[in-house]
């Protein structure tokens, strides 16, 4: 654990040392801040036009389900664009540099690299995720939401990061260069967001087409609830990506 | 490209089969019958040799020879296709953390991260290399020291120049004080002064450290090495100390010894006088020089004993004899005669990088 600990934090100071970081966190906020404004504006109004009926429509607003919920599955859509641009250069870079070569003979193993890697990874979108605090920190300043579903939805898009860095990070130690990388990261993830449409068309066929969307498990965070299933999911398509990575850097040793 | 044992020609010495080859002491580092394929190139063929603790072992060959990819092998970046390496009585592919512990390496790029100031990529590669927590500082301040690398601690190191580089990449082969340091090509690129000093460090570090280096520079074999690995074509040539392998290529060529003269152009007198000497076979003059200066190469049978007659006779016929110099067998000679076979390109590059022997060897 210490060695990929040691890996993790000169991954955490090298990405903070260049522009790539602060372009990322920097974008991620404007369109996040984007769309809390346009769902916050779209809340407000619609309670405008519920108080102006009276009470008539017999339906109340609640931050959490009609607020919360949608921001929080639309950051997983924003999410799924921007973290490609995180992972594609971790192994990449490192092939590209030679400095493969310094890790690859020291006394660690090659599934500390990957996890050492994969932590950085992680702790970075933390970080972006840490962004969003604010806003949803001044829904909790102006009313009084349920904080259980927010954590909910938290640790949904949490999961749904690693398992997006997780394949980010294979495609990186397949290439050394890292556009090449990001591509490949983006063109997966484009797949495996588009299963849902092409999985809502029903059928046998559909629902395992379905089950696939890496957004699709997040609905249920999104409501605040924490399903097996959905853990399952996230939990196991990290360790497989990750699995690959170990095997892929493993193989760079064979192919010199 | 490669060769069957057999194939030889008759002029090259046998020199692998050596009395020293079978080294008295356990050897602590030893490559036993190693060979790695890439796809179908063979890049390392059946190649087996061992290093003492202490010794500096030159890895000599030209481009191409499978230099790197022995050190890679070596030091555990990739497994060998057959046969095993043991560094201190461990097999790399047994336990190979153990033994990537012990082993300090510099690749042929210093494996370095541009944005990172010296001192905290040293101190990420004394981590890395499992320094103790409370070891690491001095351990980074020791190969600051070492390496000269004072006055750069705080610099990135994009920044620093090429010499520099190569120093903080030496500074991380030695940072976590290996037993083994494998150095790829160490001198490569730098300045002669900075060649001289990286050369100097290599020696100060024999003794207490066992140190396998590759280069395709001869006169660094001479100065830093004591006993040299020549290989070409992925195949082991020669196995010896480098005044064994010059000494036993000089008495293949016995009883014959060339000499360079230096003397004032025109060089009909010269080499007139020259001939007139008993034992001398051949006169051959160079080129004149911008000083009317040239450099007669001759060719004589006897010891030494006949350069006083070759300067009498310059003298005598009145020509100025500004400098003597026995020519002989040099390292570059056993190396060219161990290699020139191989591929055309590979032979005439090493050539040109190696004029500076003669000069070097004693």
């Amino acid at each position: 654990m210490r060695n990929a600990l040691t890996i993790a934090r000169r991954e955490i100071g090298a990405a903070l040392a260049s522009p790539v970081a602060y372009v990322l966190f920097g974008a991620f906020a404007f369109l996040y801040g984007y769309f809390f404004a346009d769902y916050l504006q779209s809340f407000v109004e619609a309670g405008m036009r519920m108080s102006q009926m009276g009470g008539f429509s017999g339906g109340t607003l609640n931050v959490n389900t009609d607020l919360l919920r949608w921001l929080m599955a639309s950051t997983a859509i924003l999410v799924l664009f921007l973290l490609p641009l995180l992972s594609m250069r971790t192994v990449s870079e490192e092939i590209r540099s030679g400095t493969m070569e310094l890790l690859l003979t020291a006394p660690i193993t090659d599934g500390q690299i990957v996890i050492g890697k994969f932590l950085a990874a992680l702790a970075l979108y933390c970080g972006m995720l840490a962004l969003t605090g604010l806003h949803v920190g001044v829904l909790f300043w102006f009313s009084r939401p349920e904080i259980a579903p927010v954590l909910a939805a938290y640790l949904g898009l949490l999961l749904l990061g690693a398992g997006l860095l997780a394949l980010g990070l294979f495609f990186s130690s397949l290439t050394r260069n890292q556009i090449v990388a990001g591509l490949l990261t983006f063109g997966a993830l484009l797949v495996l967001w588009l299963v849902e449409f092409a999985g809502a068309r029903g059928g046998e066929f559909g629902r395992v087409l379905a089950y696939l969307s890496v957004t699709g498990h997040m609905e249920g965070f999104a409501r605040g609830v924490i399903a097996t299933r959905d853990l399952a999911f996230y939990l196991s398509f990290a360790a497989f990506w990750l699995y690959l990575a170990r095997e892929s850097v493993r193989s760079r040793r064979w192919r010199g | 490209m490669l060769r069957r044992p057999g194939n030889q020609s008759p002029r090259v010495p046998n020199l692998i089969e050596s009395p020293l080859l079978q080294t008295a002491v356990e050897p602590l580092v030893q490559v036993d019958r190693v060979s790695k394929r890439y796809g179908r190139t063979l890049a390392v063929a059946d190649l087996s040799f061992g290093v003492a603790k202490g010794e500096v072992l030159g890895f000599l060959g030209p481009n191409g020879a499978g230099k790197t990819t022995t050190m890679r092998v070596i030091t555990g970046f990739m497994p060998p296709s057959e046969g095993r390496v043991l560094v201190g009585g461990l097999d790399i592919a047994e336990s190979p953390l153990e033994v990537r512990s012990r082993i300090g390496y510099l690749p042929e790029n210093p494996p370095l991260y541009p944005e990172m100031e010296v001192t905290a990529f040293l101190e990420f590669a004394a981590r890395l290399r499992g320094v103790p927590k409370g070891g690491i500082r001095p351990a980074v301040e020791r190969a600051i020291e070492r390496c000269a690398l004072g006055e750069a601690r705080e610099r990135i190191i994009g920044k620093l120049s090429r010499g520099y580089r190569q120093r903080v990449g030496l500074a991380q082969a030695l940072v976590h004080e290996p037993e083994v340091l494998v150095l790829d090509e160490p001198t490569a690129g730098l300045d002669p002064k900075q060649i001289h000093e990286t050369r100097k460090l290599i020696r100060t570090l024999a003794g207490e450290r066992t140190v396998v280096l590759s280069t395709h520079i001869l006169p660094e074999v001479t100065v830093t090495c004591d006993r040299v690995v020549i290989i070409a074509g992925g195949r082991l040539r020669a196995e010896d100390t480098p005044e064994n392998l010059v000494a036993r290529l000089g008495a293949a060529e016995r009883g014959r010894g060339t000499w360079e003269i230096e003397t004032a152009a025109p060089a009909d007198a010269a080499e007139a006088a020259l001939r007139a000497v008993p034992g001398v076979a051949r006169v051959e003059a160079g080129p004149e020089t911008a000083e009317r200066t040239l450099v007669l190469q001759v060719e004589a049978a006897g010891d030494r004993a006949i350069a006083t007659d070759l300067a009498r006779a310059l003298l005598e016929a009145g020509c100025p004899l500004f400098g003597l110099r026995r020519g002989g067998a040099s390292l570059e000679d056993v190396f060219l005669a161990l290699t020139t076979e191989e591929t055309e390109t590979n032979g005439t590059g090493d050539s040109s990088d190696a004029t500076g022997a003669p000069e070097e060897h004693p």
